[in-house]
């Protein structure tokens, strides 16, 4: 393994916000703002949630509601101008990501918290080799040679599951399957064993036999490693094979949070229980061939011209005059909330 | 819905009858003293699309189902093989009495992005194929083109707009209104709700069907996603590598899979409901179709591969009614003894 496991936070802290010192990463309130034609357009609103150590948790949305704007903001990345962080917290390591200086914020990026995108074509450079790419990460974040460096590059390909490492690390990336490059780009996330790994859509751009063999690496890391990992998806079925914990976003908001089996079987929200019912499924009933599914009417809102009230409100079945004013977060226990009215209601009642 | 199995397959409900396709492409020679290197993107594929069915193509990306598709279409040409459009062979045919034939198959993309004229209207998009094909005056087009918008569930005042103003969605909805244009008998529908938002999916997978219905089309479903198969498609062919690994109908297919890449491949679908335990993994990728391995193609990946599969291909047979597979084994039923 690449160097030991971080152990646990300083408890001396006087940041630390948890009661238990089990969690790696954690977000309060996180608003980004970008401005469009001079006007400033909420694109991320009051995000909170936490990760605890060597757990998966997975985001899941619809594309344009937030979720990979959510990533890039835990890292810093949000392409500014005309993106900026309005707001909030990521605590990681009791310290605020947000507030520290960017020479700090590059060391941890890939050492602390570190990301895969979804597509690993554009993400790898196509005019260096594999091996120059990896030794380049790992340099950075380390003091050691160039042979030292490339012996750990291999070594990381192995710990991929690459077979041959010591021949592909050679290789240019478009000599390589796209599979091959999802495991380039995991181990170069890997390089300083990070505590926080973001996978964006790590299996979109991927075939499914190759997508199940992804999913195993992952597991295997988190599993050696304890790392936390924060999966973004729009697939609820990639959720359900790897994720402990599920947020729910939409718009800009997280509409509902819970454990997978509270969202899965008893999911609140309207837009979660549409989400769920609308998507086909393999099933064994197979009389339940081309019954019409049932669909969300409509589409995503738009974010410049954001109408008040509950942003699902024009799309949900079970929308009242109420839903024109904001809904509140209720919470409905540990890490368990959601954002309806519905629920106040069933609070109250 | 009956097994179609035991339906009888007289000529006249068959409505595309394929027979040993092969595409091929010349690719590139690396030096001037070597031959051009050849890429076999379908190699030899027989199938029969009933009329008002639906066959589901499904495998991994570069198994050649688009190819197939485009083949089908008179897109790409294929290098041998018997195509009968109802019961009209469209290798034959001229380029010009190719055109009427065009009239009645026509085909929907999967990037709705990417296959709409960015300069052009809705409306003008969706009359391109009536100005092509001479039909009506310009009122009845125009008619058409109104008819069309609500069919497919879009308000005749988009017709206006530009397709940058719609969503993927509505866009996609354009595509398949301009597919539907000139009254086709066959659609080739490739990968249709691959780029589109899950809650998107089911609005134009419920649309599809409708539209079978109403109209009595034809589909060729071509998709990746077995759970999009399962629900759309009366006939399901799994290609891998160019080839049709295993063909049967809906109720068989998913009940009681026989090919070894066919019961990888349902295994490897992420359920909603619950995780796989037993996942059958598949090591490695797909090979290169320029140097295919020898024998049965497949046997690279397949855990039960024996020495005969490397020497010998296997050949497309029906191993029980209605239920056609190319493997050597029998690996279905002993699974538990295997496993």
């Amino acid at each position: 393994m690449i160097g030991p496991m971080k152990q646990d936070n300083p408890p001396n802290s006087a940041k630390q916000q948890t009661p238990q010192g089990n969690t790696a990463l954690k977000v309060d309130n996180l608003s980004v703002v970008f401005d469009v034609k001079g006007k400033p357009v909420t694109i991320l609103s009051d995000i909170t949630f936490s990760v605890e150590r060597g757990e998966t948790l997975g985001i899941i949305g619809e594309s344009g509601c937030g979720k990979s704007m959510t990533a890039l903001a835990l890292m810093r990345m949000i392409p500014s101008p005309p993106g900026r962080i309005a707001g909030g917290e990521v605590n990681l390591n009791s310290e605020n990501l947000l507030e520290v200086t960017k020479k700090r914020m590059s060391a941890v990026r890939g050492k602390e918290i570190s990301m895969i995108f979804q597509e690993p074509m554009t993400s790898l450079n196509p005019v260096y080799t594999v091996g120059n790419q990896l030794v380049e990460t790992i340099r950075r974040h380390k003091t050691v040679s160039a042979t030292e460096a490339q012996e750990e590059a291999v070594e990381l390909l192995r710990i991929v599951q690459i077979p041959a490492p010591e021949k592909r690390i050679k290789e240019y990336p478009h000599q390589l399957s796209g599979g091959m490059r999802q495991r380039i780009m995991i181990a170069m996330a890997l390089v300083c064993n990070p505590k926080v790994l973001i996978a964006d859509e790590p299996t979109t751009a991927l075939d499914v036999t190759v997508q199940a063999q992804i999913f195993d690496l992952l597991k295997d890391i988190q599993q050696k490693n304890g790392t936390s990992i924060i999966l973004i998806t729009h697939d609820f079925g990639a959720v359900s094979e790897m994720a402990d914990r599920v947020l729910v976003m939409y718009a800009g908001f997280k509409i509902e949070e819970g454990t997978l089996d509270e969202i899965r079987n008893h999911a609140a929200h309207p837009y979660t229980q549409g989400l769920l019912r609308s998507m086909p499924e393999l099933s064994t009933d197979h009389d339940a061939f081309r019954t019409p599914l049932p669909e969300i009417p409509g589409s995503v809102p738009d974010l410049i011209n954001r109408q008040p009230g509950c942003p699902f409100g024009p799309r949900c079945p079970s929308a009242t005059a109420k839903c024109h004013e904001m809904p509140p977060m209720v919470d409905l226990g540990a890490n368990r909330s959601v954002m309806c009215w519905l629920a106040v209601e069933e609070g109250a009642a | 819905m009956s097994d179609t199995s035991t339906e009888s397959r007289d000529a006249e409900s068959v409505i595309y009858h394929v027979s040993n396709l092969k595409v091929q492409f010349k690719l590139k020679r690396p030096n001037l003293f070597t031959p051009h290197p050849i890429l076999h993107a379908v190699d030899g594929v027989s199938f029969e699309i009933q009329r008002g069915k639906t066959l589901g193509l499904v495998g991994e990306s570069g198994c050649g189902k688009s190819t197939t598709g485009l083949a089908l279409l008179g897109l790409v040409e294929p290098s041998q093989g018997e195509l009968l459009f109802n019961g009209i062979d469209v290798r034959s045919i001229s380029r010009q009495d190719m055109i009427p034939m065009r009239r009645k198959m026509q085909v929907v993309f999967q990037d709705p992005y990417s296959s709409l004229n960015p300069r052009q209207t809705a409306g003008e998009i969706v009359m391109d194929p009536l100005i092509i094909h001479n039909v009506g005056t310009q009122s009845e087009r125009q008619a058409r083109v109104a008819e069309l918008f609500k069919m497919v569930g879009l308000r005749p005042s988009q017709q206006e707009l530009y397709p940058h103003q719609f969503s993927g969605g509505q866009r996609q909805r354009i595509c398949i209104a301009r597919a539907l244009a000139l009254n086709p008998e066959f659609i080739v529908c490739d990968e249709p709700v691959s780029a589109l938002d899950v809650a998107i999916q089911a609005q134009i997978l419920n649309l599809l069907c409708r539209l079978q219905d109403e109209l009595n089309l034809t589909y060729l479903f071509i998709s990746h996603d077995l759970a999009v198969i399962q629900h759309v498609c009366d006939e399901i062919a799994v290609m891998y590598l160019g080839c049709i690994v295993e063909k049967t109908n809906r109720a068989n297919l998913f009940r009681s899979p026989r090919h070894p890449y066919t019961r990888a491949l349902l295994s490897a679908v992420l359920q909603n409901k619950n995780r796989q335990i037993n996942r059958i993994k598949l090591e490695g990728d797909i090979p290169n179709p320029i140097n295919k391995p020898s024998g049965c193609r497949f046997r690279t990946r397949c855990q039960y591969a024996q020495k005969i599969c490397s020497e010998v291909e296997p050949a497309l047979e029906e191993k029980s009614t209605g239920h056609w597979e190319a493997c050597h084994f029998d690996t279905a039923s002993p699974q538990q003894e295997t496993a």
